[in-house]
């Protein structure tokens, strides 16, 4: 026996007890995203020590592996045969596991362009909590057999058991890439953004903040020049251009560094928000982060955020607002870090969708040991 | 429940005019585009309205009748066959494109919108809808979503899943549900992800809102002849190695073109072995980059011949063969019977010459015709339903074929839906635990288990009774044949 395969008799033992004595147990990875959803309890079940790429064929555009793998090592044998994650995960500050990507199901800047992880996700092998391994998906591009349980997990925060093994599509890198930066207002930004992504262009990322818009172009070399002349903008060099992408996708940009960080979902169409505080807007317009009471911030001054006032029930009025902004765009709103609204971290679902969570909930974790409460209080 | 006690309850609560009752009515709705299963239901109800959805199935759900939902009827896998004591809801009627909106590049759709007619109407803008099912004329958006339809596109734009932003529709309960909407990633679990493809079982979609995209300023195809077909699927695997993605890559082998020629003149290389049709677009300096790429792929791969189409004419008479091979197949066979599944691209040799030996053992010709670059396959088995034995050997042929797939990695239905006709090949891609979990699902939408029941997923019961007759004695069929 390997040691994948004890590490795996060991997990589901952990899984049994727990099953059988009613414990709940908080799943993790790396831990670069405890703080995202709801703060749980629970007896900590390291998904780590199961790791490792299973399988990787560039020609069959598949690769699988054990869900302690880290990030760093995927992409690492992907950049090996030129190929790579195309929905760009964030890894924040640290290397978050494989299986953390998948359970949380983020994606970054080329999301709008190239699709979300979860339109990458072609398999899930899930360890539920009668400590039996299900198989969900496969490898191969193309598979209607059954409920698509597989993406189900994607972004499930491990409310409903272990993604121990998953199998992803990746794609070709591109064979060239050029950002370009524009000088323009949010709403010239927005529609900007709007206009472009209607017309055949090798658009993979547009976002802006602070006065300055930057596009993101990939494809075919001939494609990718065509396309700068006739958008015109300063073209940026390509390491200070990585740096800016890299900025969003891993929130190291100063943005993020404040105390209170709300993330809105949205139409990419909706025009500036009437909320207080300069967005950094991505996904083309489909995504408006605002920070309130923060550290020092390189890009935007204090007065401009518009947190001066500062206090714990300003930011509480701010989330309130937030969220009925962005429900009247027909959008959500997710306090990403800092204090939530009484309500909840996520944004509230419709009744009938709730229930629908409980009943899948019960059906896949009767006891509710996996995560309770990461995704919805009481759930 | 008799007919009429149905019926009279129905008309309680929707218009007399929308309920079919007589048998000439109910006839052309007792198979779809599976024909070789036919049930005739016991009513069946044309709905105008999402409001008189609801009725119908508040009732359904108190009076405990099955309710089939059925699009255009054009699935290949029986998932709209009637049930014998239901209700059969056709959405045909609700066809209204409700909203295109070129800026934000959606649309908003009835469920009984043609899958074409959304492309046609979002044309004017430069903008289409990606999924192209070989149906696309005649099938409907909300058949689309309960198959998770594909086509010939979705190697480069995806499956239905990758483009649909957002759907309403009606538990059997007659509970309103929205699933996703035009905002990306929609807190919660992932259940739009999980009612698309989920065959009818799970809810009736009464809108839905599709992502439209802008179309290509140009694509051009190039035609690759191969003297024999392992050849051609060592290509397919070569292009994607090579780091191209061609926006379809397709294959037939000689059969197949030796069937659709006389039907279309598409300008097959009739002496090849197997051809493949692979396309570029985009800007008219990428399609030139890309296509002078693939050829030179080609070449290596072993291509005796290539021709690029040199006009817009000229692409879409390639591609008209590639098409036309269903109706091909009707045109030199009696009957025919599509299979469609997928297997990881490497496989594509070893399973052509599995199905070679495979004709020779059931005595029945097989013409195949692939998505190559998905790795789905769709093998046409050929046979005469008149001839006594002959449906039921395509019948075992093809489960075979599917069997075959599971084992080299692959899944029994890439795009075709499980329905009623894989309702057994399900048992070998599935265990007892994963088929549970799937009834949990279904449980979890569906309490009664009145929304298309018998479909996609087989119970315990069943798979026990095929396992039975199937595996005689631990053993597979043909013990002494090879397995890959």
């Amino acid at each position: 026996m390997d040691s994948s395969s004890s590490v795996l008799r060991e997990l589901r033992e952990r899984v049994t007890a727990a099953h059988n004595e009613r414990r709940t147990l908080r799943l993790r990875g790396s831990g670069t995203k405890d703080f995202y959803g709801e703060a749980i309890e629970g007896e900590l079940l390291d998904l780590r020590p199961y790791r490792g790429i299973v399988d990787y064929e560039p020609s069959e555009l598949v690769i699988t592996a054990r869900c302690g793998t880290p990030l760093s090592e995927i992409e690492a044998a992907l950049k090996h045969r030129g190929q790579f994650l195309a929905f760009e995960p964030p890894a924040f500050k640290g290397d978050p596991t494989i299986g953390g990507v998948i359970a949380a199901g983020l994606s970054g800047p080329r999301r709008m362009y190239a699709g979300a992880a979860r339109d990458f996700v072609l398999g899930v092998t899930l360890l539920d909590a009668r400590a039996e391994i299900l198989r969900f998906g496969g490898q191969v591009m193309k598979n209607v057999a059954g409920f698509d349980v597989s993406r189900l997990l994607c972004g499930s925060l491990g409310i409903l058991g272990v993604i121990t093994e998953v199998s992803l599509k990746v794609l070709p890198q591109p064979r060239a890439e050029q950002t370009l930066r524009f000088e323009m207002s949010a709403q010239q930004a927005l529609e900007a953004f709007n206009r472009w992504s209607g017309q055949p262009l090798p658009l993979s990322g547009a976002a802006w903040c602070n006065g300055l818009a930057w596009v993101r172009l990939s494809g075919a070399a001939s494609a990718v020049r065509a396309a700068h002349e006739r958008l015109g903008g300063e073209r940026i060099d390509a390491t200070p251009a990585t740096h800016w992408w890299n900025a969003l996708r891993h929130h190291t940009h100063p943005i993020f560094a404040n105390n209170t960080v709300w993330r809105l979902s949205v139409p990419d169409t909706t025009p500036p928000m009437d909320l207080p505080g300069h967005p950094l807007i991505d996904w083309g317009g489909a995504l408006r982060w605002y920070a309130y009471g923060g550290t020092a911030d390189a890009l935007i001054a204090r007065d401009e955020v518009g947190y001066s006032s500062g206090g714990e029930t300003y930011h509480e009025l701010e989330g309130v607002r937030a969220r009925e902004l962005a429900t009247a765009a027909g959008g959500t709103a997710l306090c990403w870090h800092g204090r939530a609204l009484e309500t909840g971290r996520f944004h509230p679902l419709q009744p009938g969708v709730t229930a629908l969570h409980r009943r899948l909930k019960q059906h896949f974790d009767p006891h509710g040991i996996f995560n309770p409460g990461r995704m919805i209080p009481g759930l | 429940m008799t007919q009429n006690e149905v019926a009279t309850a129905l008309r309680h609560v929707v218009p007399a005019e929308i309920i079919l009752s007589r048998d000439e009515e109910l006839h052309p709705y007792e198979c779809d585009g599976l024909s070789v299963f036919r049930q005739k239901p016991m009513l069946v109800v044309l709905p105008r309205t999402e409001d008189e959805v609801r009725q119908v199935l508040i009732t359904c759900r108190r009076l405990e009748v099955p309710v089939v939902a059925r699009g255009a009827g054009t699935g290949l896998s029986g998932g709209a066959t009637p049930h014998k004591s239901g209700v059969l809801l056709s959405m045909a009627r609700l066809n209204k494109i409700v909203e295109i909106d070129p800026v934000a590049r959606i649309a908003r759709l009835q469920p009984g919108v043609r899958n074409l007619k959304v492309s046609e109407a979002a044309a004017p803008h430069g903008l289409f809808y990606a999924p192209d099912p070989s149906s696309q004329i005649a099938c409907s958006i909300g058949g689309n979503v309960a198959e998770n339809s594909g086509g010939v596109h979705c190697l480069k734009y995806g499956l239905t899943v990758h483009n649909v932003l957002g759907i309403r529709g009606l538990t059997i309960d007659g509970e309103l549900i929205e699933l996703g909407g035009r905002a990306p990633d929609h807190p919660g679990l992932d259940l739009l992800s999980l009612v698309i493809g989920s065959e009818g079982l799970l809810m009736v979609v009464t809108e839905v809102t599709v992502k439209l995209i802008p179309r290509p300023q140009l694509a051009r195809v190039v035609m690759a002849s191969f003297a024999d077909v392992r050849k051609a699927g060592d290509a397919v695997a070569s292009i994607i190695a090579a780091g191209i993605i061609p926006a379809g890559l397709e294959m037939m082998d000689r059969k197949a073109t030796a069937a659709v020629e006389p039907f279309v003149q598409a300008g097959y290389d009739l002496s090849a072995e197997a051809i493949l049709l692979a396309e570029s677009d985009g800007t008219p300096e990428e399609v030139a980059d890309q296509i002078a790429e693939i050829e030179s792929v080609l070449q290596a791969a072993g291509a005796t011949a290539m021709v690029v189409s040199s006009s817009e004419a000229e692409r879409l008479r390639f591609w008209s063969g590639r098409k036309n091979a269903f109706p091909a197949a009707g045109r030199v066979s009696p009957d025919y019977y599509c299979m469609d599944g997928t297997i990881p691209r490497k496989n594509l040799g070893p399973m052509l010459e599995a199905i070679e030996d495979m004709e020779e053992r059931y005595s029945l010709r097989c013409m195949n015709v692939f998505h190559a670059g998905d790795g789905n396959l769709h093998p046409l088995i050929l046979f005469d339903a008149n001839t006594p034995g002959e449906w039921e050997r395509a019948d075992k042929f093809g489960a075979e074929i599917l069997e075959l797939c599971v084992r080299l990695g692959g899944t029994i239905t890439g795009e075709h839906g499980v329905g009623i006709e894989k309702i057994n090949s399900m048992c070998v891609q599935f265990s007892d635990a994963e088929r549970a979990m799937f009834f949990g699902v279904k449980a979890a939408f569906d309490a009664t288990g009145l929304l298309n029941p018998g479909k996609a997923i087989p119970t315990l019961a069943r798979c026990a009774e095929y396992g039975k007759m199937h595996v005689h004695a631990g053993q597979l069929a043909h013990p002494d044949l090879p397995r890959f």
